[in-house]
């Protein structure tokens, strides 16, 4: 079918609406009054205590709790929220007693909606406004209590610090009621409303309860230049429990009568055991019973016993026959499909301007080509999945660490047949998530043994094989690409042809078959047509490949190959063009001032790395730039290839706007980057006869202590929003990367892992 | 079967094939050691015996002849070791996870190489971190080795 030459920016905006129609609206009635009426506050008071909105708790005795309704999985966002709170409280963070409160759709996150909108970050018009809104109301109507999207801070921003600030307000009211003065002539410092003139002061612990009742308006929140805590490093609040081995994670529940279990569910998704010995299993010392376990996501079996060790043991001891794939069950077959899915129409362009085809019917300048590829990939997070489960008096209650706990709430509450009112979800610390537990699987599995233990509660922890072989990866990817680029000058055209399965689609109908949505699946091309270029004829298209394999959010997501098919492919025009790769870049920007950002950090980068310098024998340097979760990052990275590679040294230079704690910030810039640098270093899920071949960490590599390089970090401050951090170091490492060895050897590298093609120093 | 864990004696009743790591978290209820992978590649479950680093995951109960310390028997309860202090000082943890097993894999190198070089730590420091707090790890190592530059 030819194309329809269409005209730019307006029709972008037309279909995105559309897209929007089907994927914010859905069946769901969004009246005014649903966005505006305020969400119950889940909190209640105790004894002797105020609650003065959903975020916050003053007791008499002086005690401010603070409730972080996101998941602490090493993001170090409890500390942040806290802060936010003490900003406007007048506390120290320290001074903070933190929790993460029960689910709830108070907690609802409308960040996250609305960077899910499709317009670039740095599309700022009414349109695109309109569509961030339309999305954020999304968030507050759907009550999606979701850590996620590197968006907890961005969310955070205004709720935190107004329900400090409105707390604020309130005690000095009721202060200025108490003595008879008026509110203006009152201070807050340290905990305590002050009257200078007097030499009076309250501690908040005695105003606490008459301040809970007085009406105040949202006060101004305090500018950014009188900021005592923001802006600072704060010390991590759970740091002490940390380094002494505190029993804080989902996996270290200890319960009065606890039962242990495992699973062990079909190793091909979907599918079912067609015959089933038990009697190894059962005989196994310690084993009580195994079980079999029919949910969403998934078929097997549940394994109970009186220890972890012998459930693992009876799991192993099972003798099953699964049932058959109903998917590609073969490396090759996948592979097939994805060249299937981008040789037929595209699902969505989303960006599309100017006239590409025109531009390669004759080309003026070098005709690039090149064909990019990655694989399915696991989260791995350190913890292996684990939920531990009741289910007495109709009451079901589940201890985990999980980033979406109302999911699990309402999953749990239909698995066990009883209201999700009747679900009580405690929140504990996460072993690592990177999208991995948002998941429901687990705590789905956990709810199913539940049901056969007469009221115990009953651990139940997968095996390092069974999370490995059970997860919902990352997806597969092919990119073909093509551009025209004359000599020294940004190209003039470049098309990007991506295929993947939908992540969207399979996160949904998995996880959340209630919510309404559908349209384009931003996914698959994230990273790639919303990136800071300026070209006139410019085309990225999402093909959507029919693959059901499990596909979930990775950190990072579709960024995380998408940063990698965008500047590797950047790299090759730029050598096309004669220009070095950090001119090159600068040229496609033009000179549209909203693309500063992405300007000023490369030139930083390039500084730092003493880019534009001669490289000694055997060294190169890369560099990259991904605008992602609204922060603008760009990486260079030295590597030595005198014999196998080692990266020796990379520099980042990261502006999301406004940092809040500047130490976590760039703990988070590394974290991000060896995530990055690690699935270009071995990692790789393949597969053979529908199931997974790997099964461990010795097969699933992770970048370890000998191969990580020295990391330099500046952080800039000039973007106009405020952006995430959790996962904006990941997609430019692997590309960076690339380009490092491309400097240094002439070697081009377009498929992930990097290790199928070179060698790296093995430590 | 006679356990010394902590410096306290214990006497349990166990599959002499089960892990240390088992008995320690599900039979004893001392949950500093992780598990992580089972097969000793990732450390998480590191213990000390006799003071030399062991992945507990791999370690039948029956052959934990030793001394064996955990990540609660290394500071008294009101003062944290040096490394621990180090960990702080130097905001290591992320998730945290892994981090009673780095930190037992620290103490253990920097009783045998009290002033480590970056190839000693690199070496000696093989447990994996997933959320890649590697950077700090070797300078919370330097800084207990009081070698902070």
């Amino acid at each position: 079918m030819a194309r329809n030459r269409r005209s730019t920016a307006g029709k972008i905006v037309r279909r995105t609406f559309l897209g929007l129609g089907a994927a914010a609206i859905g069946g769901v009635a969004l009246g005014v009054w649903a966005v505006r009426r305020e969400v119950d506050n889940p909190l209640s008071a105790d004894a002797g205590e105020a609650v003065f909105n959903p975020y916050l708790k003053i007791a008499e005795d002086g005690t401010i709790t603070v409730i972080t309704p996101r998941a602490e999985m090493g993001q170090g966002v409890h500390t942040t929220l806290a802060a936010m709170v003490a900003e406007e409280l007048d506390v120290a963070t320290t001074d903070l007693t933190l929790e993460t409160g029960p689910p709830s759709a108070a907690y609802y996150n409308s960040a996250m909606m609305a960077e899910s909108a499709f317009p670039p970050h740095f599309e700022r018009g009414l349109a695109a406004e309109a569509q961030r809104t339309l999305m954020e109301s999304m968030g507050k109507v759907l009550g999606l209590q979701v850590t996620g999207g590197s968006s907890s801070i961005i969310d955070g921003y205004d709720k935190m610090r107004e329900a400090g600030a409105t707390a604020r307000a309130a005690l000095v009211s009721a202060a200025a009621a108490r003595w008879g003065v008026g509110a203006d002539t009152l201070q807050t410092a340290q905990g305590r409303v002050v009257h200078p003139a007097s030499d009076r002061s309250f501690s908040y612990g005695e105003l606490a309860l008459d301040a809970a009742t007085v009406e105040v308006d949202t006060p101004r929140l305090r500018a950014r230049s009188d900021w005592k805590v923001l802006g600072k490093s704060q010390p991590r609040a759970e740091i002490e429990r940390k380094v002494t081995g505190a029993p804080i994670f989902g996996i270290d529940v200890d319960l009065p009568s606890m039962l242990y279990g495992t699973v062990a569910i079909s190793p091909r998704f979907g599918a079912k055991a067609i015959s089933v010995n038990m009697d190894a299993a059962r005989a196994v010392r310690g084993v009580q019973d195994v079980v079999e376990i029919d949910t969403q996501t998934g078929s097997g079996f549940g394994i109970i016993a009186d220890n972890t060790w012998a459930a693992f043991e009876g799991a192993r001891a099972l003798e099953v026959e699964w049932g058959p794939a109903t998917y590609p069950a073969e490396d090759a077959a996948i592979d097939a499909a994805l060249i299937s899915a981008i040789e037929a129409e595209p699902s969505h362009a989303l960006m599309d301007k100017g006239d590409v085809d025109a531009a390669f019917t004759d080309p003026q300048g070098t005709v690039v080509e090149a064909e990019y590829a990655v694989p399915y990939l696991a989260h791995a997070t350190m913890e292996p999945m684990n939920a531990t489960a009741q289910f007495a008096d109709n009451t079901l209650t589940i201890w985990t660490g999980t980033q979406a706990p109302g999911i699990v709430q309402s999953r749990c509450a239909r698995l066990a047949g009883i209201d999700k009112e009747n679900v009580v979800v405690n929140q504990l610390f996460l072993g690592g998530g990177f999208g991995r537990r948002g998941e429901v699987d687990y705590p789905l599995y956990a709810t199913a043994l539940a049901m056969h233990v007469q009221g115990r509660p009953i651990k139940v922890t997968w095996t390092r094989e069974e999370d490995m072989r059970h997860d919902t990866y990352r997806p597969a990817a092919l990119g073909r690409f093509r551009a025209v680029v004359p000599a020294n000058s940004a190209a003039t055209a470049v098309e990007m042809q991506i295929a993947a399965p939908s992540i969207i689609a399979s996160v949904v109908g998995r996880t959340y078959p209630d919510l309404p949505m559908g349209g384009p699946d931003k996914s698959i091309t994230d990273g790639a047509y919303n990136q800071p270029v300026m070209i006139d004829n410019h085309r990225v298209s999402g093909h959507v490949a029919d693959i059901a394999i499990p596909t979930g959010f990775w950190r990072s997501v579709g960024n995380s190959y998408n940063g990698f098919f965008h500047e590797g492919f950047m790299d090759e025009m730029a050598e096309a063009s004669g220009l070095d790769p950090l001119a090159f870049r600068l040229a496609m920007m033009g000179d549209d001032a909203r693309l500063a950002p992405a300007r000023l950090c490369l030139e930083k980068v390039a500084q730092m790395s003493g880019f534009a310098q001669p490289r000694a024998a055997g060294k190169g340097i890369g560099i990259a730039h991904v605008l992602s979760f609204g922060s603008w990052v760009a990486m260079a990275v030295q590597v030595d290839t005198t014999d196998d590679i080692r990266i020796e040294n990379v520099w980042i230079a990261a502006d999301p706007g406004t940092v809040l704690d500047p130490r976590n910030f760039r703990d988070q810039m590394i974290s991000g980057a060896i995530f990055g640098f690690g699935q270009a270093l071995g990692q790789e899920i393949t597969f053979a006869d529908g199931r997974v071949q790997q099964e461990n960490f010795w097969d699933y590599p992770m970048l370890s202590m000998g191969q990580t390089p020295k990391f330099e970090i500046e952080i800039l401050q000039n973007a106009d929003h405020i952006g995430g951090a959790g996962e904006i170091g990941t997609p430019p490492a692997a590309p960076a990367l690339a380009g490092a060895i491309f400097d240094a050897t002439g070697q081009r590298l377009r498929r992930m892992p990097f290790t199928r093609d070179v060698a790296f120093r093995q430590v | 079967m006679r356990l010394n864990v902590n410096g306290q004696n214990y006497e349990i009743d166990a599959d002499p094939q089960m892990p240390l790591l088992w008995v320690l978290r599900d039979l004893m209820n001392i949950k500093g050691p992780k598990f992580g992978c089972g097969v000793a590649a990732c450390g998480a479950c590191t213990v000390l015996m006799d003071g030399l680093p062991i992945r507990s995951c791999s370690y039948p109960v029956e052959q934990a002849s030793g001394r064996i310390t955990t990540i609660e028997g290394i500071s008294d309860g009101a003062t944290l070791h040096r490394v621990q202090e180090a960990w702080i000082e130097h905001n290591v943890p992320q998730c945290g996870y892994c981090q009673s097993g780095q930190i037992l894999a620290a103490v253990a190198l920097l009783d045998e190489v009290p002033q480590p070089t970056d190839a000693d730590i690199d070496t000696a420091m093989t447990n994996l971190c997933r959320c890649g707090t590697y950077p700090r790890i070797k300078a919370a190592i330097k800084a207990a080795a009081g070698m902070e530059s």
